[in-house]
């Protein structure tokens, strides 16, 4: 019988080799009240593939994220991250796999009487006890300097505009180099041209960082652009997987409703 | 782990949206369901309560959080609190110079003052006062934490939030408030002075002499820390009803009204019954 050191070892070479999901979600169904939000679904993604999920709004793509790590519980499925069940953790059992994962916001969330700086160092204040408070500063400003926000140290949330809240939160998620990449909907409600750069430096951070993401949105412009695999979810289940060809090529009549208003 | 285990994980999340409390509700309008409503929530705050305790004694400690919040809960809540203690303290004086000179005994008015501060009038006037300011702040602080989702963004991070913002608060309110309640006592017995001084010229070491004849510790001790079971109530009720607030700027309005409302409630409450505890220990 193999021991658990054996399970995860084999599970770290085949994650290495792209053979095995980094991710897998399992038949996960989530209802809040009456509302069924999630019917079932299963996705999965491997290290360095970019996953984006599609559909339109209160289909539950954000409660999906929101399983993923945790903040939610499902009511029935298992979300396996590097092959292991979350679903039914604690709260500090669940601590050592979010520092796994880097997780950004709709609206950013970023903590609004810390600075900037302060805001991406969270993380490591709380999670790199070995790290002095200058080696801190030092790595929240390259983080910083990475989504070209170097010049905001300083300021507080409040003071800067919504895209750059969301290249801050950005830094924020990157601060634990997670292995697993979460964004909900990172260019909703920005204008066309600050869209375009976080969707540059999504995919900046993805070909420098190497890790399995899942990008929520509607904005299927973005996720075009960003994503290896795109999944439309309808009805809290995936209607069509594939890349974006695939959705072009389908004859489903949802899917092609989409298409045609995006 | 099987469907039955997981629906019992989020049905025990005191966190998860409920009826609030306070409010008037079609549901509230029977005492049945008021009842009810009474009992879940009684239910969900011993919940969070177990789980504030738990992160609390588990490591890493929030030691640098923890002070900020003894500043915050304490330091700047001392002038209030003084100027309550205070104004007590004169109003003592005036009214009982009035009452104890109707039944001639007015060379008691020392010893009223220092008794009726001491006991009850400085520890439940930093109670009241304390649940007014922190308690409001506490929990429009975290319901505004809530609903822009740095709560969430604080367990994400893998940190416990429950460790982070309600230990470090409610430890704080619990250590704070003696020490609140010897400022208030101290500028009572200060302002009672003054109060009677101008009526009648008396030294404060006279004063003092006079109004602690006959006490021990037992009249100063207990009434001093039963004001730690005080503190526990407002951390734990603005804390709670903070990190369970929904509904936008709406909901953290409620949140802050009910903080105070309910934690001020409570601490009259307990107050009835610790009295009456420290009467049969300490008599």
């Amino acid at each position: 019988m193999e021991t658990i050191d054996q399970i995860a070892t084999k599970q770290g070479e085949a994650e290495k080799d792209g053979s095995a999901s980094v991710l897998a979600v399992e038949g996960l169904h989530k209802s809040f009240g009456s509302q069924t939000v999630l019917n079932g679904i299963s996705v999965a993604v491997s290290r360095g593939e970019t996953l984006a999920v599609l559909g339109r709004s209160g289909t539950g793509k954000s409660v999906l994220l929101r399983l993923i790590i945790g903040l939610e519980k499902p009511d029935s499925g298992s979300v396996l991250i590097h092959g292991q069940d979350i679903a039914g953790l604690g709260l500090d059992q669940l601590g050592g796999i979010r520092m796994k994962m880097g997780f950004l916001f709709q609206h950013s969330a970023l903590y609004d009487s810390l600075t900037v700086q302060q805001n991406v160092a969270f993380p490591l204040l709380h999670h790199k006890k070995e790290m002095s408070k200058s080696e801190r500063n030092d790595r929240a400003e390259e983080l910083l300097a990475e989504v070209g926000m170097e010049g905001a140290l300083e300021k507080m949330p409040s003071d800067i505009s919504g895209g750059m809240q969301k290249r801050v939160g950005l830094a924020r998620a990157l601060a634990l180099e997670p292995d697993i990449l979460l964004l909900d909907e990172p260019t909703a409600g920005l204008d066309p041209i600050s869209a375009g750069e976080i969707d540059d430096l999504v995919l900046k951070l993805k070909q420098e960082h190497h890790m399995a993401s899942i990008i929520v949105t509607h904005d299927l412009h973005s996720a075009k652009a960003v994503a290896d695999r795109l999944a439309l979810l309808n009805e809290g289940n995936v209607v069509i997987e594939g890349n974006f060809e695939d959705l072009q090529k389908s004859d489903d009549e949802f899917v092609r409703e989409f298409l045609k208003h995006s | 782990m099987s469907d039955r285990k997981l629906h019992a994980v989020a049905v025990i999340n005191p966190l998860l949206p409920r009826q609030p409390l306070v409010s008037v509700s079609p549901r509230a309008s029977s005492s049945k369901g008021l009842i009810h409503q009474f009992l879940e929530w009684f239910g969900d705050l011993g919940i969070f309560f177990w789980q504030v305790v738990r992160a609390a004694v588990t490591p890493p400690f929030e030691v640098r959080e923890l002070i900020r919040q003894l500043d915050e809960i304490g330091s700047k809540s001392l002038p209030l609190v003084a100027l309550a203690g205070a104004a007590t303290g004169v109003v003592l004086s005036m009214e009982g110079r009035f009452s104890l000179t109707r039944f001639g005994a007015k060379s008691l008015l020392p010893a009223a003052i220092v008794f009726s501060i001491i006991h009850e009038t400085g520890p439940i006037i930093t109670g009241l006062v304390v649940s007014g300011r922190v308690g409001a702040g506490i929990g429009a602080e975290l319901a505004s934490m809530k609903v822009t989702e740095q709560i969430d963004a604080i367990e994400a991070s893998a940190v416990n939030p429950y460790r982070l913002l309600a230990a470090t608060r409610i430890l704080a309110c619990i250590l704070m408030l003696p020490l609140l309640t010897l400022a208030a006592d101290l500028s009572g017995l200060v302002m009672g002075w003054v109060a009677q001084a101008l009526v009648e010229p008396i030294s404060f070491h006279q004063f003092i002499n006079s109004g602690f004849k006959g006490a021990d510790f037992n009249d100063f001790l207990p009434p001093t820390f039963k004001t730690m079971v005080f503190g526990l109530i407002i951390g734990l009720i603005a804390c709670f009803q903070g990190m369970r607030t929904q509904g936008g700027a709406a909901g953290v309005g409620r949140a802050a009204t009910s903080s105070v409302v309910l934690s001020s409630l409570f601490v009259i409450l307990a107050d009835v019954v610790l009295v009456k505890l420290i009467l049969i220990f300490f008599p």
